[in-house]
């Protein structure tokens, strides 16, 4: 049981972060959280599809399919985490000090709320389709213990979610002032992560080369398997044993992104002008 | 990121990597240890032979992939510093282990 809970945790975990963080960067946008609804059963009716279609995208490219799949989803999950940080650093402001009549103002608002929904859809797709065959599995099995086993799932599922409020909680308690930096830090480390990991399956599927593998070890000091490398993995996409490769992925999207928001977010000279003159 | 991927698409798939075997039944592994060389890509195609799903999992390689049930999937691995590099098949964790013998 207890093996069971943490398996289904460690999957569970990295979407629940990942909404956590994206439920609390959102939440004076109008709308959003009937987006963030739709995202997560559209996110779990995907999960079962892919569960269900896993020999089928496994065969695909000869063997490759599981891992070409997986690095396109991750792919377009960091084109849209960039490209919500992106339009964050131009309107957080304006949503943080009249979060009302702005969001009245703000057209492009649904588009914003409809990255939400692919972004939650595609994290839930992704892991919630790992759970559902693991525990498929357990379910078809006739070892006795399912109850049990099923029980430790349920458990995993409660305790991942637990973790993404805690983070989700936790966010809005910190004060307006630091707020939008402090959401803006944390997606675009989960962005730089995702795209380590899209390295990682294009490597594992010989699309592209390792470059070193690995760069580093440290699963001595701080292995994935434990809690704070578990945490650390889904949060800044820490590995143990990265390829050359997945740190060039990392610092790319990192780089990338960032300069996008210092590019949007640039003081606009009139704007200050008008402000020192009243 | 699309044109990174495009790119490594068209990139010369030069290295001849190797292949070995494994097989998954009643979840466990066969063999439960494999030697292969070490320095050197090689291919490893896993097939499970079980109804259920399983999943390939290993931490020190780096390597992690969902087999359906009977069904064969490909995995490239290394080049590997010598070495012994344990693996599990994660839904039946107790019972699928085997490591991965670099020499």
């Amino acid at each position: 049981m207890f093996a069971t809970a943490i398996i289904v945790f460690r999957e569970v975990l990295e979407a629940s972060l990942i909404i956590g963080i994206l439920a609390a960067a959102t939440r004076s946008v109008p709308n959003s959280r009937r987006w963030l609804v739709a995202g997560l059963l559209a996110g779990l009716a995907g999960a079962g599809l892919v569960a269900a279609f896993t020999d089928v995208i496994g065969s695909l490219a000869s063997g490759i399919g599981q891992e070409i799949f997986n690095a396109i989803v991750l792919g377009i999950a960091v084109l849209m985490l960039a490209w919500h940080n992106i339009w964050m650093s131009s309107h957080g402001a304006a949503l943080a000090k009249n979060a009302k009549s702005v969001g009245r103002n703000i057209t492009d608002g649904n588009s914003e709320c409809s990255i939400l929904l692919v972004i939650v859809g595609l994290a839930v797709l992704r892991e919630g389709s790992e759970t559902v065959l693991f525990l498929y599995g357990i379910a078809a099995s006739n070892d006795g213990g399912q109850s049990s086993m099923l029980l430790g799932g349920l458990i995993g599922v409660l305790a991942g979610i637990a973790v993404g409020y805690t983070l989700y909680a936790g966010l809005l308690r910190v004060p307006m002032r630091w707020f939008f930096a402090a959401t803006g830090i944390l997606v675009l480390l989960l962005a730089a992560g995702m795209a380590s990991q899209a390295a990682h399956f294009l490597i594992q599927a010989d699309l592209l080369p390792s470059l070193a593998s690995p760069l580093w070890d440290t699963s001595a000091a701080l292995p994935e398997s434990g809690l704070p490398g578990m945490l650390l993995h889904s949060l800044v996409g820490y590995d143990s044993r990265p390829a050359g490769m997945q740190i060039v992925f990392y610092l790319t999207a990192l780089f990338a992104i960032y300069i996008g928001m210092k590019w949007v977010a640039r003081p606009r000279k009139s704007i200050h002008s008008g402000k020192g003159a009243a | 990121m699309k044109h990174l991927m495009l790119a490594a698409l068209l990139l010369p798939l030069t290295a001849h990597a190797d292949d070995y075997m494994l097989t998954i039944r009643d979840h466990r592994f066969q063999p439960a240890e494999l030697i292969i060389p070490s320095g050197t890509k090689i291919k490893l195609m896993i097939e499970n032979q079980d109804a259920t799903p399983e999943e390939f999992d290993s931490f020190s390689l780096n390597r992690e992939k969902v087999i359906a049930g009977h069904s064969t999937a490909t995995i490239y691995i290394g080049p590997l510093a010598p070495g012994r590099y344990p693996f599990t098949g994660e839904f039946h964790a107790t019972t699928a282990q085997g490591v991965i013998v670099a020499r």
